[in-house]
């Protein structure tokens, strides 16, 4: 697989939360990954831009959320990114079963945590959060065409 | 995402097609919460078999409803699950709290006593 990397940013509404799984899909299909891990990475993406969106902007639709995808020979790493009101306790909002809203599971992070291989959130204080997410590709014999 | 809703006496089917997400879990919400209020709706039978995706803003709309018809004496059930979808939900440990049916037939015959 050939480096690549898209950058597509979009406003914090809900309907782009499928905008941004139906482009990992693709980019997934691309490198021929399995179906189940597709799923996976579908589910990632999903739980990376809601956070930003419900919790990050706090689902004021007039923000922006940036979204990132890097291929390297061995791994894509996804970057989602808001410029929202950050999380003031990361290792608590970490945890599995934490939620600040009695509706929601709390299990954003360990879906992310789950299916990708790695992991990694940096956020400030009223300045927004950035979670990074790698997935290795297994390497394919260069083919002889 | 599309809903297909029967209501035989005090339970409520839906039939739902789609994705199951933070767009679409409002919806869902709505539609079941709106039952439970005006017809007193106090079994729903979620038929998932044509639910195409589902994250934790959809399982959270599942695991509220049951939160909502358990004070009620009411109950939530889940048939015809796709396998990628109950992995999913497995991660999750619903299907420890949430009583899961092959089908709509097993799910409506499941309590309702001889």
């Amino acid at each position: 697989m050939k480096s690549n990397q898209i950058t597509l940013t979009f406003s914090s509404i809900a309907e782009n939360v499928s905008i941004a799984r139906l482009l990992i899909a693709s980019i997934g299909g691309q490198l021929d990954l399995s179906l189940n891990d597709i799923e996976e990475l579908k589910v990632a993406v999903s739980e990376a831009v809601s956070n930003a969106i419900i919790h990050g902007y706090k689902s004021n639709p007039n923000n922006i959320v940036y979204f990132n995808l890097e291929i390297t020979k061995d791994s894509l790493i996804i970057v989602v990114r808001d410029e929202g009101c950050g999380i003031s306790d990361l290792e608590q909002a970490m945890q599995p079963a934490f939620s600040t809203d009695p509706e929601r599971m709390g299990l954003g992070f360990v879906f992310m945590q789950s299916f990708m291989d790695e992991l990694q959130v940096d956020s400030k204080l009223e300045v927004g959060t950035t979670v990074t997410m790698k997935k290795h590709l297994k390497q394919t014999p260069i083919s002889s065409h | 995402m599309n809903l297909e809703k029967k209501i035989e006496r005090l339970t409520l089917l839906l039939r739902i097609d789609g994705e199951l997400d933070m767009h679409t879990a409002h919806t869902l919400r709505q539609a079941i919460d709106n039952e439970i209020e005006k017809r007193g709706i106090r079994t729903v039978i979620l038929n998932l078999q044509d639910v195409q995706f589902v994250d934790s803003s959809g399982l959270g709309v599942i695991l509220g409803r049951y939160k909502k018809l358990l004070p009620l004496g009411g109950k939530l059930k889940i048939t015809n699950v796709p396998p990628h979808i109950y992995k999913i939900m497995e991660l999750s440990g619903l299907p420890k709290i949430i009583s899961f049916y092959q089908d709509e037939a097993h799910a409506y015959e499941e309590g309702r006593g001889a």
